[in-house]
């Protein structure tokens, strides 16, 4: 395919065909501040921060929605679009609250980014008497936390759970100044068509949807991100356990929309981004048990596993290697499931092992 | 149809029909029975007449006597005098400025005398149920002519040859449209027809849809030949229940007469045409936020390109035209691009329609040549200002558009010339303002409607406009700041440039123009805490004039608030903090010596 | 898996997720795909979104019937019958594809036969489905051009459930719905490991990688690569055996790994008897579960946040787990545990990592032959995957299967009736199944946020049946079967027919396996629990 050449900001960039001046921006290096565009799901042109100066062209337009063509020449910071971009930014802080300390996206927020960008403190037209900026907390559910008055209605959940989740749980409601996110009138979230699949938490870019059990557990800062593979289906999706590199503990679960190796392309379930909490539970098995007398007391390893060898291998000599029997799982891993079974044979010498296939 | 010696003709628009068209109509077919007339005179319920303010109208031919205002109880007169006796009555016709005695054909009243119809020619005419009615007037010609005789291309030439722009507001050559989409490649095609009028005051495309609604149907056919679609909507707003059961009504005979459907006229052109109802968002009247109507999701817009040329309802290529745009088509097949080339001004071609309403005498629906001026519209078509106040501005294009003052009323009128003194051709509506408007009270109107209806996508609209209303809102109170104009200017300067739609981009209009032309108002409103035309009620002063007060005490005795003192024969003073600005004590005052301010 | 085994010579999934988004119709039969598998649900509900056509056969009325353009609610357990159905549509109106089955299928007269049988009018009466929507089920199918079959427990959890899956496998070869991108029979495989547990012959008759046990060859082989003696050469005995062993004394001792049988197996009651029965229990898990506490020796195991390894999910991809967090106190991972066990038996065992486990795994399996950590470390590969420099198969049985001649079966089947069915004692079907917030026996998701959501056991009724015992929605109903009582609280939707109920099992307090018998599909092993003759009564 034959490239577009265009210039952005003087430079020249070949973009491949179908590209928007966005994505060819990125190409070249190019930092075009966004709120409402990501890159899993479609356009939407919402949040006007991405508007640019292409020469020829009266009207401003949206970086994330147009798409390039032979021989454009854009401006990406000139003074026109710095004004209108600030007087954007100004427009959606009027009703954002400024309480960013305690607020969880702290640090990852990319409003705060933009206003950081654009040196502004606060919207110059906030008014003590703003209308529709004390919505109630919705938290009604285990999973994640609604604040309406920091959303910025980019509508990224909106889509999320359109082209993502494939749910269409949540819409705009109401119009003009009283435009929210909501469920269909009527229904509550816990009520509605919400699978609690999280992908919309995910991708909001400011603090008005936050995962419960994260709160308190980290800050951007302090995580660190593994990749691994979720447990719960046979699907096989892989997630990244952010883990608080002070305490040890998974501060929560994403994804990866952009991760090549992903078989589940970013997408998610409820289990795999909300379901990690029985990790750090107070139950969890900590030391070996040995049963006496009905009760278990603990025991060191050295002593479980010789009991184990020489019971079994007492058992094995009086009544023969079958009676002994080796339930194996589908929840381990390849490299478990391998090593019982030769354990079974080759240890103990009995075909005698199977798992929960067919469960 | 028989034939008949005198057609009675009946206004069965909304605006008639609310003020009684149908009794008269139904004591005319019983009056008429009852004499035995009803083989010789035929009375018909055609669509809307224009001059509604004057309705019910009657209309007898061939004479073309006007009656205006009729009701149920004129109506043995009516038959006895007129009918049978061919005696007009002076008392129901139109007056006008005229004398009494001089009895004018319709098309000589100054109200109609101005205008040229085209997209209306049928409107007041015809019953609009009738198919029949519309093909005697040359209806369907155009498809018979387009079908047998031009190729999709020849249709296309001659629309762009008419030089037609679109009627909805944004003025784009509709040829040039059209061949956007002929050229977009496809199997699947839509063409659809936006009859989704939110403007406050507006009614053009409702009088077109109960008036004529064949011949939108045909401008659409000769779209959808033109353009290569097979497929069809009209996207009517459900307020319009009379216009939805003419354009069902209308379906229904042009699919029986083979005019819709498979195979029309014999061609393998075939074509079917869906009506879907609006909830009646004002920003569904943006083409990519009606189309996300159409397709059952919020009614929301999105940035272009791709434009529905391209990617529309569900993701074919599709044209939007307006109301209005679509039933100047057929007129333009039949006489040709020329002959509609030949009104109008350089660039703007053709008639408009405008809704003419306000404190002005005649109001209704007018057509007028492009190039009309505003004051030939206002002061010869309307008849001038109300009870003889002073002209004060005319707001041009609804909510979107701009207020022009009496230093404009000469311009004659075009998208471009619109424009470049900041207002805009919008759909058409035309509210016309005397001295009593307060103009920050005009825009702060405008401002609540267009906040009220922004789909709240794009923070510009949502948030920028609130925050203006805001601020007028505190102005109009006599709580405004003097950096208030400044934010004014900034915010609407602002809005204009990063909104996402339509809607948005010329929101601000109401305000700038005021800005711009009545700032003095606004000074008034914020330094002086005074409102000029004493609207704002928050604004206003009741203060007794000591010279003239004569002590009779009625103003206190009247007043609610008991905000009045003063004795017997003595001057009285009204505590302004507890008046509830009421005006009881001026209505009440004998002397006049009651001021408001 | 063994009916997809005998029909193609391979019995795993066989396509990839990539595939699903490009079928042209979509059959999902005995799947609540968007709860059980739910990104897999998105790609369904997004690929019909994009025009394809959806076509569901579930006797629940599942989220996905509302987008089905064919929705099927079948009678539990006449699967075979439907699909014959189906199939004798096709015939009927010539609507198969005669080139692909004459190129790469044989036994085609023996289907033809028993298909004859299955009019439309004689499927309706088994299946309960209207004719119409039989004809139409077929006719979309046959049309495709590309149609793909997926299916989890609810067709396998069958005392038929072999023959079931026989049957959809006749019916994408007859149509020749394989091989191509979007077509295929497709098994959605439950649990995250399923396939690789599987592949690593955690399975009483094969080695890793499907190599039989009763084989002399694979068996040589196998102690010469692992260095040790003769090893045994008679198939094992089931999951189901061994605890029917148990009972009767046959089975001494059980090592679990990872399991719960308490809460999943079915028949609860007999569970505990077998595993009372044993004279020495040893269960290596993370939790102190209800079979953990029956044990001798209990072993602390790290859990999927705190192990290195690897999974194959259902399409036969090998992904690497990541270890993010240290194990509590002393849990150890499996592997591990393992190790040292091996050594306290006095086996030379020394394993030093997981990726030490992965290439000895490679060493004796052909199809893992290729992979590593390392290389897997880059991304996900579907096996076969035979060599360090193969890429992977992410498509099987493209242009030949895997059965020796390079043809498949038609393996025709006759529908028999289930092995128990609702009478005037029990009037009731009862079926068990999974819910979107938790997972097998709850041990994990209800000591996380969803156990918050959702906390107990509920009993799906229609509201007919609600309306006749007098319950109201979140009442107490008393479910018996033949095998044991439970008790939840009623909740009232048509999602269940009449005379159906529908139980989680998820929750060891209440669990619906205490309702189920343990009768096996005798092909598979595989328990029938998508049947169960109950009473319900209000509690």
């Amino acid at each position: 395919m034959q490239a577009i050449d265009l210039t952005i900001n003087g430079k020249k960039i070949a973009a491949e065909p179908g590209m928007t001046i966005l994505q060819a921006a990125r190409k070249g290096g190019i930092h075009i501040p966004t709120l409402c565009e990501h890159p899993a799901i479609p356009i939407a042109g919402a949040c006007r921060v991405c508007l640019v100066e292409v020469e020829n062209s009266p009207k401003l337009l949206t970086a994330c929605s147009s798409p390039v063509a032979p021989g454009m020449v854009v401006h990406t910071h000139s003074p026109r679009v710095l004004a209108a971009r600030k007087a954007v930014v100004e427009l959606i802080l009027i009703r954002h609250p400024l309480d960013c300390f305690s607020c969880s996206s702290n640090g990852k927020c990319e409003l705060q980014d933009v206003a950081y960008e654009l040196g502004i403190k606060a919207s110059p037209f906030t008014d003590e008497g703003d209308t529709c900026r004390d919505y109630a907390l919705e938290d009604a559910n285990p999973f994640y936390v609604r604040d309406m008055n920091k959303c910025i209605l980019c509508g990224r959940c909106i889509r999320a759970c359109d082209s993502l989740a494939r749910y269409h749980a949540i819409d705009f409601q109401n119009r003009g100044i009283r435009t929210m996110v909501h469920p269909p009138v009527g229904k509550d979230l816990e009520h509605s068509d919400c699978t609690f699949c999280g992908q919309c938490v995910q991708l909001c870019p400011v603090g008005a949807l936050s995962e419960k059990a994260s709160t308190g557990q980290g800050r951007p800062w302090e995580l660190k991100s593994v990749k691994t593979t979720c447990s719960y289906c046979g699907v096989g999706c892989e997630l990244n356990v952010q883990v608080n590199t002070r305490t040890g503990r998974i501060a929560n679960v994403t994804t990866d929309y952009l991760s090549p190796t992903a078989v589940n392309e970013g997408r998610c379930c409820v289990k795999g981004r909300f379901a990690w909490q029985y990790v750090h539970s107070d139950d969890r098995l900590t030391r070996p048990l040995i049963k006496e007398n009905g009760a278990f007391r603990e025991a060191e390893w050295a002593e479980a596993l010789s009991l184990v060898a020489g019971r079994m291998t007492a058992i094995k000599e009086d009544f023969g290697p079958d009676a002994i029997g080796f339930f194996s799982s589908a929840r381990c891993t390849n490299e478990e499931n391998y090593l019982l079974q030769r354990l079974a044979r080759e240890v103990v010498g009995t075909n005698n092992v199977d798992h929960c296939a067919h469960l | 149809m028989g034939l008949y010696r005198s057609h009675v003709l009946i206004c069965g628009g909304t605006g008639c029909v609310s003020s009684g068209s149908l009794e008269v109509l139904e004591a005319l077919k019983k009056g008429l029975a009852e004499k035995g007339m009803d083989k010789e005179i035929l009375v018909v319920s055609t669509g809307c007449h224009g001059m509604c303010e004057m309705g019910p109208i009657v209309v007898v031919y061939p004479e073309g006597t006007f009656y205006c205002r009729v009701t149920a109880a004129d109506v043995p007169e009516l038959i006895e005098e007129h009918l049978y006796k061919g005696r007009v009555v002076e008392r129901l016709i139109y007056k006008g400025e005229g004398k009494a005695s001089d009895v004018p054909h319709y098309t000589e009243i100054p109200f109609y005398k101005k205008q040229h119809r085209i997209a209306l020619r049928n409107c007041g005419y015809i019953n609009p149920d009738s198919i029949d009615e519309y093909i005697a007037r040359d209806g369907y010609a155009a498809l018979v002519k387009a079908l047998t005789e031009m190729t999709p291309e020849a249709v296309i030439e001659e629309v762009k040859t008419s030089g037609l722009r679109g009627r909805g507001g944004g003025g784009f050559p509709t040829g040039l449209k059209w061949s956007f989409c002929a050229r977009s490649a496809g199997d699947k095609k839509y063409v659809i027809c936006n009859a989704d009028e939110g403007d406050p005051g507006a009614f053009m495309d409702r009088s077109l849809l109960e008036g004529d609604p064949h011949a939108v149907v045909e401008g659409m056919l000769l779209g959808a030949y033109a353009m290569g679609a097979n497929e069809g909507y009209i996207y009517c707003r459900a307020e319009y229940p009379l216009a939805i059961k003419r354009l069902k009504r209308t379906i229904e005979q042009a699919t029986e007469y083979g005019l819709l459907g498979e195979h029309i006229l014999g061609t393998d052109f075939s074509f079917e045409l869906h009506i879907k109802e609006g909830a009646g968002a004002f920003v569904c009247g943006e083409e990519t936020a009606l189309m996300a109507s159409i397709e059952g999701r919020r009614g929301m817009p999105r940035p272009r390109p791709p434009f529905p040329a391209n990617k529309g309802l569900w993701g074919k290529p599709s044209n939007i035209n307006n109301v209005e745009t679509w039933a100047n088509v057929p007129s333009i097949i039949r006489n040709g691009g020329e002959w509609y080339a030949a009104m109008g001004t350089e660039k703007s071609k053709g008639t408009k329609v405008f809704a003419l309403t306000g404190k002005v005498n005649h109001t209704g629906l007018v057509e007028v040549p492009m190039g009309t001026t505003i004051r030939e519209i206002v002061f010869e078509i309307g008849g001038g200002i109300l009870n003889g106040k002073k002209f004060k501005a005319v707001q041009i294009g609804g909510p979107s558009g701009g207020c022009l003052t009496k230093d404009h009323l000469d311009i004659p009128i075009s998208y471009e010339s619109l424009s470049q003194v900041g207002a805009i051709m919008g759909s058409g509506g035309l509210v016309v303002m005397d001295e009593d408007n307060c103009m920050v009270d005009v825009a702060k109107f405008f401002l609540e409607f267009t906040q009220a209806e922004s789909c709240g996508k794009c923070p510009p609209c949502r948030e920028g406009t609130k925050k203006m209303l805001d601020i007028l809102t505190r102005i109009c109170a006599g709580k405004g700041k003097p950096e208030d104009l400044e934010a004014l200017e900034y915010l609407g300067t602002m809005i204009k440039e990063t909104s996402l739609c339509g809607l948005g981009q010329t929101a601000p209009n109401p305000v700038l123009t005021t800005l711009r032309y009545f700032r003095d108002e606004y000074e008034a409103h914020i330094n002086e805490k005074r409102c000029p035309a004493g609207a704002c009620t928050e604004l206003t002063r009741f203060i007794i004039d000591a010279d003239k007060c004569i002590g009779c005490t009625k103003c206190a005795r009247v007043c609610p608030a008991d905000a009045i003192t003063g004795a017997v024969k003595q001057p009285h003073v009204i505590d302004q903090d507890k008046c509830v600005k009421c005006g009881a004590c001026a209505e009440a005052c004998p002397v006049k010596a009651i001021d408001r301010r | 898996m063994k009916g997809l085994g005998e029909t193609f010579g391979s019995g795993a999934m066989t396509n990839d997720f990539k595939s699903i988004k490009e079928a042209d119709v979509l059959f999902v039969i005995g799947s609540n795909t968007t709860e059980t598998h739910p990104v897999i649900g998105s790609w369904i509900k997004e690929c019909k979104a994009k025009g394809a056509k959806l076509i569901v056969c579930d006797p629940r009325k599942i989220e996905l019937s509302r987008y089905a353009d064919v929705h099927i609610r079948h009678n539990s357990g006449s699967d075979v019958a439907l699909v014959n159905g189906i199939m004798h549509v096709i015939l009927r109106d010539g609507l198969q594809d005669q080139a692909f089955i004459d190129e790469r299928v044989e036994n085609f007269e023996a289907l033809r036969k028993v298909v004859m049988e299955y009019t439309p009018e004689k499927t309706s009466e088994i299946t309960g489905v209207p004719a119409e929507l039989i004809e139409e089920a077929a006719r979309t199918y046959a049309a495709g051009p590309n149609s793909a079959i997926f299916y989890t427990m609810g067709i396998t959890q069958h005392q038929s459930g072999t023959d079931n899956v026989r049957s959809l496998a006749n019916l994408s070869l007859l149509c020749g719905m394989m091989g191509r991108p979007g077509t295929g029979v497709n098994p959605l495989r439950g649990q995250n490991n399923v396939q690789g547990a599987c592949d690593m012959g955690a399975l009483p008759n094969v080695f890793t990688g499907y190599q039989k046990v009763d084989s002399k060859d694979v068996r040589a082989r196998m102690s010469d690569l692992w260095a040790c003696g003769d090893l045994p050469a008679s198939p094992g005995m089931t999951l189901v055996k061994m605890m029917e062993a148990a009972g009767k004394g046959d089975l001494k001792s059980l090592f679990i790994m990872g399991e719960n049988p308490m809460v999943t197996d079915p028949d609860t009651n007999h569970v505990r008897h077998a595993l009372e029965n044993l004279d020495f229990l040893v269960v290596q898990d993370i939790f102190l579960t209800e079979t953990a506490q029956m044990a001798d020796v209990v072993l602390p195991a790290a859990c999927w946040a705190e192990k290195e390894g690897t999974y194959t999910n259902t399409t036969r991809t090998v992904l690497r787990v990541r270890k993010a967090v240290e194990a509590p106190g002393e849990a150890r991972a499996d592997w591990e545990i393992l190790n040292d066990l091996a050594r306290s038996f006095g086996a030379a065992w020394d394993f030093r990592s997981a990726s030490d486990v992965f290439d000895a795994i490679a060493a004796c399996t052909p199809s893992y032959g290729g992979l590593s950590h390392r290389r897997l470390d880059e991304g996900p590969l579907a096996w076969p995957c035979p060599t360090a420099d193969h890429p992977g198969t992410p498509n099987l049985h493209v242009g030949k299967f895997a059965r020796p001649n390079g043809k498949a079966t038609f393996a025709p089947r006759e529908w028999q009736k289930p092995h128990e069915w609702p009478d005037e004692q029990f009037p009731f079907l009862a079926t068990t199944g999974r819910i979107l917030y938790h997972y097998h026996s709850g041990s994990m998701s209800r000591r996380s946020a969803p156990g918050e959501f959702v906390r107990e056991l509920f009993i799906e009724i229609n509201p007919a049946d609600a309306q006749a015992l007098h319950v109201d929605e979140g009442m107490m109903l008393r479910v018996t079967s033949r095998r044991g009582t439970v008790s939840g609280k009623a909740k009232i939707t048509d999602r269940v027919p009449p005379k159906m109920i529908f139980l989680p099992f998820h929750f060891a307090e209440a669990g619906a396996n205490l309702l189920t018998a343990a009768v096996v599909d005798p092909d598979s092993e595989t328990p029938a629990y998508k049947i169960s003759a109950v009473k319900v009564e209000k509690a």
